[in-house]
């Protein structure tokens, strides 16, 4: 006689009760505060902050992951990625810092498996200072465990940082060598497989930006992207997304915007490149704890209302 | 003469480099200026973490209020300094990257200033849902509309918002809520950004004009126009 | 490949030859026999140096560093797995230098009647006529604010954003820091302005020393007004919201440029009940600072601000010609609108060459 394998496995797993009990307290505490709010009593900050820490934490703690469909931004970028030939020339510009890092490292590390896998030579360097420590979470976390035959100064190359913000811009975009005589490794540019046929940004194939400071996207487009005639993409922080939309689809080929854009790109690659797909995909799983807080900020939204519209009425009757 | 000399050096300058946005040959000139910048803001860094150590020592020295944080801030600054320059624990040799892996600089790099940095921009994420509850109230039409564009958005980014409208046919596919959060960022956003921008460049263009004609003199410190 | 023309680069500083030509026809996107294009120079008619290796499907390079009494010329080796084949060798050339960017020239029209108007109503304002600008509440308040800071015998806290001197934001600060200043010396109130940048550091207490001195008052003044932090963003944002929890200040100016950190300054100075003045240029922040702060300078108003608050007619005159080029943007805006609409929507043709001519006007070039 056999025995089917879901009738000895429990029905319900630890991770399905934490996940549905910390939904139903976040659900009973927020009809508790509905209750109050039709009394019109005010609710103190750092219940919204204690709210704000459980939508974000439950999801952590327990994962659950939705499906992500990439939308034409998104897209626009995977596809020219994936149109191009192999070998072809792709920056990425690490333009940020720790503190963005959660929202645009998972897509400097797609766009990296990407090219490496499509066989682009990819050319990384950074306008944030920080930006150098940031493509060694790459290096770690993508290019030596997944591509371990990819080699340095042939593959790929790491720049790294030089200050002077737009005025670093300003000069790769007619003379790599003058800004970047060597690599961050101090080999010389001219001994970098990479750099042949490579002379400025005007040689490039595509170029891609991550992050959402100053200098980053606009400073690319501006002083590199118009002058040089080279298509030119970018993934930042949410926040900064829509301030870039006039730059789509002209200046901008396309747009990652936060861990949304992030999960779609991830999405994408998972789903043409079935070898990726037991790769992290940090932007996919981060999805739960925003779409949970974005829900519990809707609701203080309502709440909020609930409670100016009860004062009001009072006020009005006294 | 303490004021004359660098209101000519902002008139020199700024109009020389408008010039060479139209005279080829002296196209050089704007990327040479931000060089010279970052030279002088090399500099500037000393000044800076001079300003910093002064202050501190200063405050230890006093025993003024919280001078125990100072030691802290002083032992980090010499610290890090000295895991930078002198390159400890780096695996290559000294003209290798600063940021190697299993350098010390790179160690406290990942382990103390990454997750210092992201806890502090992770406090956005409370204080964007604590401000969301004051600011976004009804109280008169403008505030009406604003409310409603916010919760459209706010559910066009979650999965719950396609769950929400995937009833609606594709040929009514505007109504869906994610496409409405596009709807509202590519037309109503964009033409109020743009309005926006455009008054930022033009107000960009005139302080520039002020400053270079020396109009605007408060930064100098000089009252007089 | 076929038909390799070289040309001299237009509107250049002489240093800049365009190279062009048509892709060899196994030159394709999959399975092409081409592997790379090789290009060649000959200089002075001595021997081929190889300055560039392209990728198979490139049609065209620049050639960059040229100098004036120097011919040149071209070739370019398409490279296979077979025989590499050499294109025709240009014609010796030489390269020109151009005086004016002529493909810059509606760009100078526009700068031209922009800076033209401002000059002009600067001189209308010297002449002594009366100019009216529109009321900013947020600069209205700025007296108010300083008053109260002074009555409840609190500080102010001036940040003037975490960019450099070079970000005509924090220009724009600075200059506003001249007038908050000046009537903080007046009133005796205290100033503390932790800054993200060593320049601004030095920058900020000469304005304000010299505020101190104008107001007669130069011994109050302490260079520990002024102090820099660090240029970390949120290493500064921790310093600076420390600052606001522990000295409680009456009165918070938000002024420059920020970035992530303008809500985390904002909700702080929120919670300690500071009145808050903010204002920026970076329209990604501004809804932040308008749900945390009690007034917001939007975009132009942080540039406009030292103007109206000097009052100086002069001063005041360049709002005026910036209006003028808002009127031009509004009517070029309403103009190519309808060009578009009845071009191309309803396919009239002086109106589609209409929208055409706009376009290459104001494409930036």
């Amino acid at each position: 006689m056999t025995v089917h394998n879901s009738l000895i496995l429990p029905l319900v797993t630890f991770h399905d009760v934490g996940m549905v009990v910390s939904l139903l307290a976040i659900a009973a505490g927020l009809i508790w505060l509905f209750i109050r709010s039709l009394k019109g009593m005010e609710v103190d900050r750092r219940i919204i902050f204690l709210f704000i820490f459980a939508a974000v934490a439950a999801p952590l703690l327990f994962p659950f992951t939705f499906s992500e469909k990439a939308t034409p931004v998104v897209k626009a970028l995977f596809n020219k990625v994936e149109s191009l030939p192999p070998g072809s020339h792709v920056l990425l510009s690490y333009d940020f810092d720790p503190a963005m890092a959660p929202e645009v490292q998972p897509m400097a590390n797609a766009f990296t498996r990407h090219c490496l896998e499509k066989g682009h030579k990819v050319i990384y360097m950074c306008l944030f200072a920080t930006g150098q420590g940031q493509f060694e979470e790459t290096m770690r976390d993508v290019i030596a465990p997944e591509f371990p035959d990819k080699v340095d100064g042939v593959d790929y190359v790491n720049l790294g940082y030089k200050a002077g913000n737009e005025g670093v811009l300003n000069v790769i975009v007619t003379d790599f060598e003058k800004m970047f005589p060597t690599d961050v490794n101090t080999v010389p540019y001219d001994s970098i497989e990479v750099f042949k046929g490579i002379k400025s940004c005007k040689d490039l194939d595509l170029i891609i930006s991550i992050g959402g400071g100053r200098p980053g996207i606009k400073e690319w487009v501006l002083f590199v992207g118009d002058q040089a005639d080279v298509p030119i993409a970018t993934g930042v922080a949410a926040v900064v997304a829509p301030q870039l939309y006039p730059y789509y689809p002209k200046q901008l080929l396309g747009l990652l915007g936060g861990i949304k854009g992030a999960a779609e790109y991830e999405s994408e690659l998972v789903r043409n490149y079935p070898r990726f797909k037991d790769s992290p995909t940090p932007g996919l799983k981060m999805m739960g704890p925003q779409t949970l807080a974005h829900m519990v900020i809707m609701s203080f939204i309502v709440i909020g209302n609930i409670i100016f519209f009860t004062q009001r009425r009072r006020e009005r009757k006294s | 003469m303490k004021r004359q000399v660098p209101l000519f050096i902002t008139f020199f300058v700024g109009t020389l480099l408008i010039l060479s946005v139209f005279i080829p040959p002296m196209e050089n000139l704007g990327e040479n200026f931000t060089l010279f910048f970052d030279i002088i803001a090399v500099f500037a860094f000393f000044l800076g973490g001079g300003n910093l150590l002064r202050v501190h020592f200063k405050k230890l020295s006093k025993k003024k209020r919280d001078w125990q944080y100072s030691i802290v801030t002083i032992c980090g600054f010499f610290f890090m300094l000295a895991a930078g320059l002198f390159k400890i624990g780096n695996p290559g040799d000294i003209a290798s990257s600063v940021t190697a892996e299993g350098s010390l600089f790179q160690t406290i790099y990942t382990n103390m200033f990454v997750p210092l940095g992201s806890t502090m921009y992770a406090l956005l994420g409370f204080f964007v849902a604590s401000a969301s509850y004051r600011a976004f109230r009804a109280k008169n039409r403008e505030a009406t509309i604003l409310l409603i564009a916010a919760f459209i958005i706010l559910l066009g980014r979650t999965p719950f918002g396609t769950m929400l409208t995937v009833w609606i046919p594709d040929s009514m596919s505007i109504a869906q809520i994610p496409n409405l959060a596009i709807w509202i960022m590519n037309s109503f956003n964009l033409a109020g950004q743009r309005a926006i921008l455009i008054g930022i460049g033009l107000g960009v263009v005139s302080m520039s004009l002020r400053l270079i004609l020396g109009v605007e003199r408060t930064y100098l410190g000089d009252d007089s126009a | 490949m076929t038909s390799l023309i070289a040309s001299d680069h237009k509107y250049d500083d002489g240093d800049k030859i365009d190279l062009a030509w048509v892709p060899s026809i196994d030159d394709l996107p999959r399975d092409g026999l081409v592997t790379a294009y090789k290009i060649y120079r000959i200089t002075n008619d001595g021997a081929p140096v190889e300055i560039a290796e392209l990728t198979p499907g490139a049609n065209s390079f620049r050639d960059e560093d040229r100098e004036l009494d120097s011919t040149y010329s071209y070739y370019v080796a398409t490279m296979s797995d077979g025989p590499t084949v050499e294109s025709n060798r240009t014609a010796p050339m030489q390269t020109e230098r151009e005086w004016l960017n002529l493909d810059r020239k509606f760009m100078f029209l526009v700068a031209l009647i922009l800076g033209g108007a401002i000059i002009y109503f600067i001189e209308t304002a010297r002449r002594g006529k009366k100019l009216f600008v529109r009321r900013i509440a947020g600069l209205e308040a700025v007296d108010e604010a300083i008053g109260r800071a002074t009555e409840m015998g609190r500080p102010i806290l001036f940040i003037p954003g975490i960019h450099d001197m070079d970000d005509v934001q924090t220009l724009a600060a600075i200059t506003i820091l001249g007038r908050v200043a000046g009537q903080v010396a007046e009133y005796e109130t205290k100033i503390r302005m932790p800054v993200a940048r060593s320049l601004v550091m030095t920058a900020a207490r000469e304005t304000i020393k010299a505020a101190y001195q104008t107001a007669g008052h130069p011994d109050a003044y302490s260079d520990e007004m002024v102090n820099y932090v660090t240029d970390e963003q949120f290493g500064y944002v921790a310093a600076v919201d420390g600052i606001m929890v522990r000295e409680k200040p009456a009165t918070v100016f938000l002024l420059g440029a920020f970035f992530a950190e303008s809500l985390i300054l904002a909700e702080t100075g929120n919670s300690i009940g500071a009145i808050q003045i903010a204002g920026t240029a970076r329209p990604a922040q501004l809804p932040f600072f308008i749900a945390a702060c009690d007034f917001t300078l939007i975009g132009e108003e942080l540039f406009a601000a030292s103007a109206y608050l000097s009052g100086e007619p002069k001063q005041l005159g360049s709002l005026k010609g910036q209006d003028v080029g808002k009127m031009i943007a509004m009517i070029v805006i309403l103009i190519g609108v309808l060009a578009v609409t009845l071009g191309d929507g309803w396919g009239i043709q002086v109106m589609a060459d209409l929208a055409n001519t706009l376009k290459m006007i104001f494409s930036g070039s």
